[in-house]
């Protein structure tokens, strides 16, 4: 399976200003040293809480953000002005579906219009571009007669989330980011979305990136899944195997956290502590070591890269590497 | 059972036309204006006042410089002169029609050419950030440093008094806050998220300024405007007051004013009136604002 | 537990919100009783009416457009019939709340020490230095780190986990007999959250407290509560102990919902989802709420609002085809990953 999206050492830090001249005080270690691949046609789920870089890390594949160091390679081009991929073109291939489905649209436009932008800021004329909006519509459930000339504030947000997503595929990209696209949903609504997004994926042929910090919903429609804390890769793999056997602390902590669903085997004691940490100076090392149970002085030492392990999956953690000076190694 | 119905449209042409004669933000906000009782109210005032003083010589009987010694300070109702006269005995019923031609276009030409230049330099600051932006608001807090009478003061003490150097002094005193305002709502639309997916979409800065900015910005900085308007005519009649606006003997209210202070023991009636439709002319626009802003607000 | 008085006996409660467009009916009909000591989950969606519900037993509905009817008596304060002072006597003291949001309760220019102390002080009258020990007890309660140094701790200064513990001392520290949480973990991580979820469980446990939670998400309902009530349009469909409501849901609604929920066993097809969307409350159709989204619905259903059918000792669902035994809800298929558990 050749790799349609391919991420090499992607940093991003940013600084906090403050102070008179407004000098860097401090730096945001959003997102460090990320590298993964996306295949052709599968979805890839991101998972992680607050302050793991998953956002960030949508924003800088979109290039919504400069990225600070790191390479994007999308269907072996490279991105860049000079490179073979222009921004612009990038925008046609790739495209996102945000959290908040009210924010995302402009309250002031009406919904096709909205739909129709992207094809029409790259050369579409206005018509063939409504019609273009017309069909999506239609694609994904919405009468257009009903709802075509409908303002945002008259949508519940179900239908502004299918809007959303109609919107991504305006320019018929071949990647699709999802960022929490669900999470603001009612249950039943995000079922309703959920397939939809899986029938369109089908349809049209689509690869999916799939963040969210909604573990079930990960599984159900991811085929790998990785796991960020504080701005780094801790874990990628199928997410079968990686749901059913997690390999680093982290994945596992975040797993046993899911509250359960039998009444009979409620959860006894949290698996971890305290709140994850601030992005701002975050810990040597391994930057999970201060909630670790199994941390020792290797792990404040060097940071673990991520290993790869042969079998499609990869953890980055010093216990799992032999003659790494971890004890359990 | 499928929950995402499939949608078999009979005819996707329909669907098309309807939604290009889709109505657009600014048509429905022409609709609710039209439906708002107090906004037309005020609309019909303001039309029927500007009606007046363009055609003037319809509307008056005497000739707002013809003085006459023998009927000064003559009261309301008096024969031939319904309002009564001034001080020097001018017709003060075609004074003050005659007056609100001076007096509207001092206030409104101002607003309108401050709306331009600062609403053109507020949305250019709000969007560009960065240095652009810091260059435009410091000049403009140069500016805003001094209050605006005041600076209305200075510049026509400066360049002496009249009808255009009046306009001239409002305009830079409204700029200021017109830049302001437009600098603000722009950075705010700017951070939201559909800017963003706009420019995910690879749109250029034209092409969302355009569909984006423009349609979610112009509101709140025409509300603005049109509460300025008011300000701008009591300005312009201070400055009048004050012997910096118009000079005599034009008609203006805020010079009649001035002028009719002596008559206030006389007939203090006669001396309120210019600032009776000081009053009305204001109070109309400010309300014509309110109910601009009120139609423009997606959610209601 | 029988024969001992509930502590909250609620009698089918309305309410309304009037608006000059329109009024929304939030809330048609709820009738509970809780005992001390016990967990009711009110479980839902936006706009179900559970938060209403919750305000309502509380007395913090905005007084000009709501109409509340019914009775509501708590903690043996009959709440309908008293007036705002006399409500702000019982709240905190018998009465207490948390929110989602813990900014809600925690006012942002006081230490988390002061606060806590001034409620200790104005609602029984002890010495300040007396309720600082009691406010320093109560962090430790709530398992907040370095307790000393956190009653200086301004809001702003504590991670939001800790902000929701501060609040919940601060709910507690009056020992009240009844608190009611509205959503207190949804806003967290869910590494927090269960973190929360068990300290709640063992504070309840430990102070014998009747607890009336509101959740929207399944997973949160199944480890707090004892009884779980599921509401839909502002009534409760389906009510009962968690365990037999989760392994045998009665009512279409609750299959539906955990239906969507539960998704680890559906995994690459698609989901059983609720077709349609909520209702409109300022509008609602005769009969059975649910009746438009219900595949089981016939034309009776439509005519007549169910009333709540007993299906066994305790378990109530208002169904006319599952009373009549027509329909069987599919019951889900309980998969959780957790490790540890003996599989």
């Amino acid at each position: 399976m050749s790799a349609l999206l391919s991420v090499d050492g992607l940093t991003k830090h940013f600084p906090v200003r403050g102070g008179l001249l407004n000098r860097a005080k401090a730096v945001v270690q959003a997102v460090d040293d990320v590298s993964f691949e996306v295949a052709v046609g599968e979805t890839l789920g991101i998972v992680g809480e607050s302050g793991c870089g998953k956002s960030t890390t949508a924003r800088l594949l979109m290039h919504l953000v400069p990225l600070d160091r790191g390479t994007i390679s999308f269907d072996g081009k490279s991105i860049g002005a000079r490179e073979d991929l222009s921004h612009r073109d990038l925008h046609r291939q790739m495209q996102m579906v945000f959290q908040d489905s009210y924010a995302s649209l402009n309250p002031r436009l009406p919904v096709s219009m909205s739909i129709a932008f992207g094809p029409l800021v790259h050369g579409t004329p206005k018509s063939a571009a409504l019609a273009r909006a017309i069909d999506l519509l239609q694609a994904v459930g919405l009468d257009p007669l009903l709802f075509a000339n409908r303002y945002p504030h008259e949508l519940s947000g179900g239908q502004r989330q299918r809007i959303n997503v109609a919107r991504a595929l305006a320019l018929e990209p071949r990647l699709v980011i999802l960022d929490e696209a669900v999470s603001a949903l009612d249950k039943s609504i995000e079922a309703q979305v959920l397939n939809l997004l899986i029938d369109l994926k089908e349809r049209f042929d689509l690869t999916y990136i799939f963040i969210s910090h909604d573990l079930n919903v990960v599984r159900f429609i991811s085929d790998r899944v990785m796991v960020m804390y504080l701005g780094k890769v801790v874990e990628l793999g199928p997410v079968g195997r990686i749901y059913r056997d997690p390999k680093h602390p982290y994945t596992k902590a975040l797993l046993g956290a899911m509250p359960s669903m039998d009444t009979r085997r409620r959860t006894k004691e949290a698996p971890l502590s305290g709140d994850p940490p601030n992005p701002i100076n975050p810990p040597s090392g391994c930057r999970f070591r201060t909630r670790c149970q199994f941390a020792e002085a290797v792990c404040a030492a060097a940071p673990p890269t991520l290993e790869m392990d042969g079998n499609g999956r990869a953890v980055a953690c010093h216990m799992l590497v032999p003659g790494s000076g971890h004890s359990l190694a | 059972m499928t929950d995402t119905p499939v949608i078999a449209i009979a005819d996707p042409l329909q669907a098309l036309q309807r939604a290009q004669q889709g109505k657009s933000y600014w048509k429905r906000v022409w609709e609710r204006l039209r439906q708002d009782k107090v906004t037309l109210a005020m609309a019909a005032v303001l039309a029927a006042l500007l009606i007046m003083v363009i055609f003037a010589p319809w509307f008056t009987a005497h000739d707002p410089y013809q003085a006459s010694v023998l009927r000064r300070l003559k009261p309301v109702g008096f024969p031939g002169h319904w309002l009564g006269t001034d001080e020097v005995g001018r017709d003060l019923w075609s004074r003050m029609v005659y007056g609100g031609r001076l007096s509207l276009l001092a206030g409104v030409m101002p607003v309108f050419l401050a709306l331009l230049v600062g609403g053109f330099l507020g949305i250019l600051a709000g969007y560009a950030g960065g240095i652009v932006n810091s260059a435009i608001m410091r000049l403009v807090d140069v500016l805003y440093a001094f209050p605006s009478v005041l600076l209305a003061i200075a510049i026509t003490g400066i360049l002496g008094a009249g009808l255009e150097n009046t306009i001239l002094a409002l305009t830079i005193a409204f700029v200021p806050p017109l830049v302001r305002i437009s600098e603000a709502v722009t950075m705010q639309s700017r951070n939201l998220d559909f800017v963003e997916a706009a420019r995910a979409s690879g749109a250029g800065a034209l092409k969302i300024l355009q569909y984006h900015i423009l349609n979610n910005v112009l509101g709140p900085i025409l509300v603005y405007a049109t509460s300025l308007i008011s300000i701008g005519i009591i300005l312009a009649a201070g400055l009048s007051f004050l012997g910096l606006g118009v000079t005599p003997p034009s008609a203006e209210w805020g010079l009649m004013l001035n002028n009719l202070r002596q008559a206030l023991w006389v007939d203090p009636v006669i001396t309120a009136l210019p600032g009776v439709m000081i009053f009305i002319t204001s109070m109309c626009f400010n309300l014509l604002s309110d109910g601009l802003r009120q139609a423009m607000d997606v959610r209601l | 537990m029988r024969g001992v008085p509930p502590v909250v006996s609620v009698e089918n409660l309305r309410v309304r919100f009037t608006t000059p467009d329109a009024t929304v009916h939030a809330v048609n009909g709820v009738s509970f009783d809780l005992e001390r000591g016990r967990v009711l989950g009110i479980l839902g969606e936006s706009g179900s009416g559970k938060s209403v519900t919750l305000r309502a037993l509380i007395g913090l509905l905005p007084p000009r457009r709501s109409h509340v009817e019914g009775r509501i008596t708590v903690a043996g304060h009959d709440i309908t019939a008293m007036g705002e002072a006399e409500l702000r006597e019982v709240r905190g003291t018998s009465i207490a709340m948390i929110f989602q949001e813990p900014m809600t309760a925690l006012d942002p220019v006081f230490t988390i020490g002061e606060q806590i102390a001034e409620t200790i002080v104005r609602h029984e009258g002890i010495s300040h230095s007396e309720a600082w020990r009691r406010a320093h007890e109560l962090l430790e309660m709530v398992q907040i780190p370095s307790a000393s140094r956190r009653l200086k701790n301004y809001p702003h200064e504590m991670s939001g986990g800790m902000r929701q513990r501060a609040m919940i001392a601060l709910a507690l520290s009056c020992r009240p007999s009844v608190l009611l949480a509205d959503e207190p973990t949804t806003a967290l991580d869910v590494t927090v959250q269960i973190q929360i979820i068990v300290l709640l469980r063992q504070l309840q446990q430990e102070l014998g407290m009747a607890v009336v939670f509101v959740t929207h998400d399944v997973g949160v309902a199944v480890e707090v509560a004892d009884h779980i009530a599921v509401m839909y349009a502002g009534r409760f469909v389906e009510t009962g102990p968690a365990d037999s409501v989760i392994r045998s849901p009665a009512h279409p609604y609750t299959g539906g919902l955990l239906a969507s929920t539960v998704l680890g066993a559906a995994q690459g097809q698609r989901l059983e989802a609720i077709p349609g969307a909520p209702p409109d409350m300022t509008l609602l159709p005769f009969g059975c709420s649910f009746a438009p989204r219900c595949r089981f619905a016939d034309a009776r259903c439509g005519l007549d609002l169910p009333p709540e059918i007993a299906l066994a000792s305790d378990h109530m669902a208002r169904c006319l085809r599952v009373a009549a035994g027509e329909i069987e809800v599919t019951p889900p298929k309980l998969d959780k990953l957790r490790l540890g558990d003996a599989a």
